[in-house]
């Protein structure tokens, strides 16, 4: 295998798993997160205001872990630097 | 397939480019800005009014509460800002039932000069409350040590912030365009609904957090002589 099949392979490998294994710890926290929150409204009805706002805070702060895995695995497929580098490369060969 | 919408680009001279996401933002000002100015032509304070001043004035104390539930004890000193950010995210997010729109918050760009406007904020509020020295002060408690990390703290939620926005959006208008590719009738129209209420959500979490920062930044810390209970 020549580089740029390496290149290709490795990134899409390396896409599919970085959103694959990055989404498990958020989703995990999310649920842990939600479900207290539904335990503590339980128990004060009165304070939903405060709790719901605080949830959607804290949710956003874990989602954002996944955000950036989502953000890598992007660049990976559609503005990978080192497939760019190699495909001016095989261009500037075929050219020749 | 197109990343955002900064590949499209409309006119070209040398670096001056003009693309999607400017033209973009420019149409979504001249909408909040000229809506407004029309609706608070005639304000009138008794109980006969237009619909369209029903709707700003429940919007404006909404925000309002919100911002004073956070802790900021006069919220109209902050709710220029915070209320702007508020809408522009969330219309940027609206508008995306209109077809051929792609939001410009789906662009690095535009969600960074938005993080950038709130790094920059933070300081100047917490510099009009506490003074100068008195703000620089708070980056070194509760000790001496806590200053680098302070500092770093600081740089990476603004990270945060303009990375946040900028995947969800992005992501939503990803998968909608991906979907019209697969399966073109029923199914994108419940992507397009999930991608509003994120919108909506990212919106309202965008305004909080800064209003958070600007909380935290401007909470002076004397110390209270009682156990304030909040109720």
């Amino acid at each position: 295998m020549d580089s740029m099949t390496i290149i290709a392979v490795v990134s899409i490998i390396t896409a599919g798993l970085t959103i694959a294994l990055g989404s498990i710890g958020p989703a995990l926290g999310e649920g842990r997160a939600v479900s207290t929150a539904l335990t503590s409204l339980a128990q004060q009805p009165d304070a939903s205001a405060t709790i719901t706002r605080t949830l959607f805070v804290g949710l956003a702060m874990i989602e954002s872990i996944a955000i950036y895995c989502f953000v890598v695995s992007m660049i990976l497929i559609f503005a990978n630097p080192f497939w760019n580098h190699v495909i001016v490369g095989a261009a500037k060969v075929a050219g020749k | 397939m197109r990343l955002s919408p900064d590949q499209l680009v409309f006119w070209q001279h040398g670096f001056f480019k003009l693309n999607g996401t400017i033209v973009l933002t420019w149409g979504l000002m001249l909408v909040l800005a000229v809506g407004s100015k029309l609706i608070t032509r005639k304000l009138s304070t008794d109980l006969k009014r237009s619909r369209w001043q029903n709707l700003l004035e429940i919007v404006v104390t909404g925000i309002e509460k919100q911002i004073s539930d956070v802790g900021l004890k006069h919220p109209e000193k902050y709710i220029g800002f915070l209320g702007t950010l508020f809408l522009f995210v969330a219309l940027a997010a609206l508008c995306t039932v209109i077809p051929g729109y792609e939001p410009p918050t789906g662009s690095l760009s535009t969600t960074a000069a938005l993080a950038l406007c709130v790094f920059v904020a933070v300081p100047l509020f917490g510099i009009e409350e506490q003074g100068f020295w008195g703000y620089l002060a708070s980056y070194t408690k509760p000790t001496i040590i806590m200053l680098p990390f302070n500092i770093i703290s600081e740089l990476s939620r603004t990270l945060a912030l303009a990375v946040r926005l900028f995947g969800n959006m992005m992501s939503g208008a990803m998968i909608i365009a991906i979907l019209l590719t697969i399966t073109p009738f029923i199914f994108p129209i419940v992507m397009t609904l999930l991608g509003l209420l994120t919108g909506m959500v990212q919106a309202y979490i965008f305004s909080i957090l800064a209003a958070v920062y600007i909380a935290a930044a401007t909470r002076s810390r004397k110390p209270k002589p009682a156990l304030a209970i909040k109720t």
